[in-house]
């Protein structure tokens, strides 16, 4: 009988129409507003390579190793070097990271020895051609500047 | 030839690979009359990255960012698997603050594999409320995740010997935090559809699959379970202390749609209770084994499996001594599970194989790879 009554008042479908109603209110909003209100990603996000210089003398620090180039999975960065014949080191001259190809698994970052290539927390990657996303050096040292839009 | 048509009775039909709710890219060849389906065939391969070839060109721990893109709803519990098994090989044991971690990580993961889920399968039958609660609480993990790890959906959160990021600041705070919140979301999910009659009249008795039918195929996880089968590689072969936590098998009794649903969602719980236990006590250490800089496994084979939220998931890797795997074959649960597609859709009705290829809860790219 019990259950005859709860099927003729649609007591099932008003229990679910409860939990709807309960998270009409506007602060239960979590949807993120993009590009409006940008998202803070997180301190360890592995977005965008750069290859960080010495802050006060301005030098790169990459030190041509090789080691990120072997790390990465998909074999997507060149590093190019020549040796200075003062001082007997590997100087770093070009260095390329295919971003096309990459998965942000941050093996390279984990490879590098003195902290030089580092994915950052910039996420707006998009290019517009294939060779767009082929990054150099300077751009690597530069990093991505998106657009910024306002809404 | 037939002058006409209009008395044909049987139908081939093709569903999919675009159909939104084959959940990616599976077409299966219908064969129907009327409304009746007899029989089904699937057609797979549209998403074959050979990941499995991929994995004999790359070193020992370069695989492992790959093997997150198989079930890449499920990518923590991919690499934990692909982990073990090199691990077993070199015979190296990831330390106990490092295995806790990862029972933490995977067992979060299970929860937001089965979100997706139960988010996607009720949408295709028709309910969509849902989908926006259990993305909206996944999306409480994937933080957690991208927080630890620096990814949210292919996470790398694994190293082979244990794990190349220690915990963050908060971490311990934010999944109790977790734990507290979710059960009570889990009671919305089932306070939405447990008694819905449209949901139960979609899913009860449709797609039945008896505890015979799923030894016969190899059907595992979560549907052998709805079949009534106490079988969780958890509690049967346990794997990184799973030994040391209180939990129960979650199991159904008819093993039709409405059956599984309801051992995905006790299975939350239980993944819930297994985090709030792990969290509690997190041992101080180092987070990775002594391994060596460049993996060499000895030569040998060995297959691991863990219980990943789809089912079995096996890894077979091969070493002939080498920096790079001879062998890497993947046990995918998906692949194995979608077998029994036709013997359950078969007598059924076309709606039903919506409902049905949800209940698998298939990932295209683990059953292509």
């Amino acid at each position: 009988m019990r259950k005859l009554l709860r099927k003729i008042f649609l007591v099932d479908l008003i229990e679910g129409l409860l939990v709807t109603g309960r998270y009409q209110h506007p602060k239960h909003i979590c949807t993120e507003q993009y590009p409006a209100e940008r998202p803070k990603v997180a301190e360890r996000y592995r977005g965008a390579p750069r290859l960080n210089n010495n802050p006060e003398t301005g030098e790169t620090l990459c030190i041509a190793c090789n080691l990120c180039a072997l790390a990465c999975p998909e074999k997507l960065i060149v590093v190019g070097s020549e040796r200075n014949e003062q001082t007997r080191r590997k100087e770093l001259t070009t260095f390329t990271y295919d971003l096309s190809r990459c998965m942000f698994c941050g093996l390279c970052e984990d490879a590098c020895p003195v902290e030089a290539l580092e994915l950052t927390q910039d996420f707006e990657l998009a290019g517009y051609s294939r060779a767009g996303v082929i990054w150099d050096r300077q751009m690597l040292e530069e990093g991505p500047r998106p657009t910024r839009y306002k809404c | 030839m037939p002058e006409t048509y209009l008395d044909a009775t049987e139908l081939v039909l093709n569903m999919g690979p675009q159909h939104p709710s084959t959940h990616g890219v599976l077409r299966v060849i219908l064969k129907l009359d009327g409304e009746k389906v007899l029989g089904t065939e699937c057609v797979i391969g549209y998403l074959h990255r050979g990941v499995e070839k991929i994995g004999e060109n790359r070193t020992w721990a370069q695989f492992v960012p790959y093997v997150d893109r198989t079930d890449y709803l499920a990518a923590v519990s991919n690499g934990l698997g692909y982990c073990l098994a090199v691990e077993k090989l070199l015979g190296v044991e990831a330390p106990p603050r490092a295995e806790v971690i990862r029972v933490i990580l995977t067992e979060l993961q299970r929860i937001a594999s089965h979100l997706v889920w139960l988010g996607t399968h009720v949408l295709d039958v028709g309910a969509q409320t849902p989908l926006f609660y259990c993305f909206r609480e996944r999306e409480d993990i994937c933080n957690i995740f991208e927080k630890y790890c620096g990814a949210r959906l292919t996470t790398h959160a694994f190293r082979i010997g244990g794990l190349q990021y220690d915990l963050y600041d908060n971490f311990a705070e934010e999944v109790k935090a977790f734990c507290r919140m979710f059960p009570a979301r889990v009671d919305d999910y089932e306070q939405l559809l447990t008694g819905n009659r449209i949901w139960v009249g979609r899913t009860r008795h449709i797609g039945i699959l008896t505890a015979e039918d799923c030894k016969a195929y190899g059907v595992t996880g979560p549907m052998l379970r709805a079949a009534g089968v106490k079988w969780d590689l958890r509690k049967a072969q346990p794997y990184s202390g799973y030994e040391k936590y209180d939990f129960e098998i979650p199991i159904g009794q008819y093993g039709d749609t409405f059956d599984r649903y309801i051992v995905r969602m006790q299975e939350m719980r239980q993944s819930l209770r297994i985090v709030e236990q792990a969290v509690e006590g997190i041992p101080e250490g180092p987070i990775m084994a002594k391994a060596p800089k460049v993996i060499k496994p000895p030569v040998g084979e060995v297959y691991v499996s863990i219980e990943a939220p789809k089912g079995e998931l096996g890894y077979f890797v091969v070493s002939d001594g080498g920096t790079q795997p001879y062998r890497v074959r993947v046990r995918p649960p998906s692949f194995i599970n979608l077998q029994a597609l036709d013997r359950m859709a078969r007598g059924g009705l076309v709606a039903d194989i919506v409902a049905i290829i949800g209940t698998i809860d298939i990932v295209l790219g683990e059953v292509d790879r």
